[in-house]
């Protein structure tokens, strides 16, 4: 006892400091592979779309028109080509992961913080709240979310925010019934009932003792969103009511290549090439995330 | 008489379900004098755990008074009863699902002081719970340990730091043992004792083993359906069992003795459905002795001799 009277906070974390469960969870990450080759071009493709100003010029290098050098096919000068107003299609692909990116994360996230604040409301609460919630949330299901998204954006008008706007919404109804049901498996846990019996509100409650419980599929449908976003994003953008021009936007690349399809393919190609990889490597991760966050798995 | 602590006058709680009311608890009176342990004991489903949350108002009552010296808590608003949780706590059954798995071992212990506000200096908050620790004897080099790393004991051991960590008056222990090795329920209930004396505790102990009730606790109440049916003085009850179900009940403790044999009643038929319950003696189909009128009139617990309640015509 009179020793314990002289520890210190910070000595006695220290000496007894152990690997928190992020490290584990990205240790079990590291052990699958495609898992790994996923997460290595995600942050591959967000350090592009971070210094996407610093690689290309926007100005100069992604908008230029260069009308002498339309058409062009791949070679060491242009890589993936030139489009038909002459401009680098390298560059341009590159600069569009910052537009991709952006709508694709800034779209998950936003689904995501209302699905948690609505879908957590549902199910914790249960009865009317959880009834009026979660009808309204099959109301929105019951139009198909590229449609959602294609009226909105045509209410409001086709701009980036706007698409973020309209792709957000369309991913709360997904999101909020995940976070639902994750709350729902754990808020009849006994250490539910325990906070309570200390004393605990309903807020911290949801976010210190059921939240952090049921997180592992709502991260793992965060990143899967992404991927969703970001190809909608690119649909949207492919049936004009996306990014406008002349921002090199990856479906707003594919519908601009559709006129060359048949003489100059690589204009498609590579756009359809970046997304399909962006994609791919965002489901990967996802996975792996699900396996690595699966304590049974340890 | 020593002071009254805690005073259940007619709990009642209903559940509503799909087929009609299952009456829980119906109309549960008894008293727990401070200092002392009440046993509660009865068999599963017969109402035990939910006495035990509808006082802490874990669940919300449907009827009757609960009276904390003295204060109805089932009368508290939200924040009243916030502070209340102070002076009553609980331990849980399970120490496998009673603890967050994703805090550790200090985090959990202290968060009910977090909570409250008792001790806003981190270090006195810490130095509180190392010393919470010592007393329900978990070591320090826990601290950082998250549960699934403990053995059941070890985890008991930290539900019990915290309900202790605020400095309850009253703790309902939920079959606070049934979960662990035999072994480890000694070492468990030795520190119950301990720490009951050491500071003064009033126990309402939830179980349904008998031979641990038996050297646990002061008064023994039963419970049959929902329904309080006897309560006596510990020793009062094991050596003269008036209620027949009582008396079934205690003829079922294995005797460890090579040899040892003894009648036992064994009760037949089914148990009556606790959903929309006729108002007739609950263990009538089942009971040996049972009259037309155990099957017409439900019995009112009455005091047969000082101390010692029983529900049944047969006293009469």
């Amino acid at each position: 006892m009179s020793e314990n009277k002289n520890t210190n906070v910070a000595d006695l974390k220290q000496k007894y400091k152990k690997q928190s469960q992020f490290k584990e969870i990205f240790k079990r990450l590291l052990r699958n592979k495609s898992a790994t080759a996923g997460a290595i071009v995600v942050i591959l493709l967000l350090f592009m779309a971070i210094f996407a100003d610093a690689l290309h010029d926007y100005e100069t290098q992604v908008i230029k028109q260069d009308i002498m050098n339309r058409l062009q096919s791949p070679s060491a000068e242009h890589w993936f080509g030139t489009d038909e107003m002459g401009r680098d299609i390298f560059a341009r692909v590159c600069y569009g992961a910052k537009y991709s990116l952006l709508i694709g994360f800034t779209g998950a996230v936003t689904s995501l913080v209302l699905g948690i604040v609505l879908g957590a409301m549902a199910g914790f609460y249960g009865g009317k709240i959880d009834n009026i919630i979660m009808r309204f949330m099959d109301v929105l299901l019951a139009i198909p979310g590229t449609l959602l998204a294609i009226a909105i954006v045509a209410s409001l008008g086709s701009s980036i925010r706007n698409l973020i706007i309209a792709l957000s919404i369309s991913g709360i109804p997904g999101m909020s019934r995940i976070v639902r049901s994750s709350v729902l498996t754990v808020k009849d846990q006994e250490y539910v009932e325990a906070a309570r019996a200390i004393g605990a509100n309903d807020r911290t409650i949801i976010f210190k003792h059921v939240l952090p419980n049921g997180m592992a599929p709502i991260i793992v449908q965060s990143t899967l969103r992404v991927a969703s976003v970001i190809l909608s994003a690119a649909g949207l953008s492919f049936l004009g009511l996306g990014v406008p021009a002349p921002h090199p936007e990856w479906g707003a690349l594919l519908t601009n290549a559709r006129a060359y399809i048949r003489d100059n393919s690589y204009m498609c190609l590579f756009p359809g090439l970046a997304i399909m990889i962006t994609i791919l490597s965002l489901n990967l991760l996802g996975d792996g995330l699900r396996d690595a966050l699966d304590p049974k798995l340890k | 008489m020593s002071e009254v602590l805690l005073d259940v006058k007619g709990l009642k709680k209903y559940f509503t379900t799909k087929r009609g009311l299952l009456h829980a608890v119906d109309d549960v009176t008894f008293t727990i004098e401070k200092g002392k342990t009440l046993g509660v004991v009865g068999e599963s489903g017969c109402g035990k755990s939910t006495t035990g949350r509808a006082i802490l108002r874990l669940l919300e009552p449907t009827g009757g008074q609960v009276l904390f010296e003295g204060e109805d808590v089932a009368k508290l608003n939200a924040a009243q009863l916030r502070a209340k949780r102070k002076e009553m706590q609980i331990i849980f059954q399970d120490p496998f699902s009673s603890l967050n798995p994703r805090r550790t071992v200090s985090q959990t212990i202290e968060e009910p002081l977090k909570l409250h506000n008792v001790y806003p200096n981190e270090q006195e908050r810490t130095q509180k719970v190392l010393e919470i620790m010592e007393t329900v004897g978990l070591a320090e080099r826990y601290v950082n340990t998250y549960p699934h790393e403990l053995d059941g004991g070890r985890r008991q051991r930290i539900g019990i730091a915290r309900a202790l960590a605020l400095d309850p008056k009253f703790i309902v222990c939920d079959e606070p043992v049934s979960a662990l090795d035999v072994s480890i329920q000694a070492q468990i209930l030795n520190l119950m004792g301990e720490i009951q004396e050491q500071r003064g505790l009033t126990y309402m102990f939830i179980t349904h083993d008998l031979s641990v009730v038996n050297h646990f606790s002061d008064d023994i109440a039963v419970m049959y359906l929902g329904r309080l049916i006897e309560k006596a003085p510990s020793e009062v009850l094991f050596s003269n069992p008036v209620h027949p179900y009582t008396q079934a009940l205690l003829s079922a403790i294995p005797i460890p003795k090579v040899g040892g044999k003894k009648d036992r009643i064994l009760l037949k038929g089914e148990i009556t459905s606790p959903i929309n319950p006729e108002p007739i003696c609950r263990f009538a189909n089942r009971c040996q002795y049972a009259t037309d009128r155990c099957r017409s009139e439900e019995p009112q617990l009455r005091e047969i001799e000082s101390g010692h309640f029983v529900a049944c015509f047969l006293t009469e």
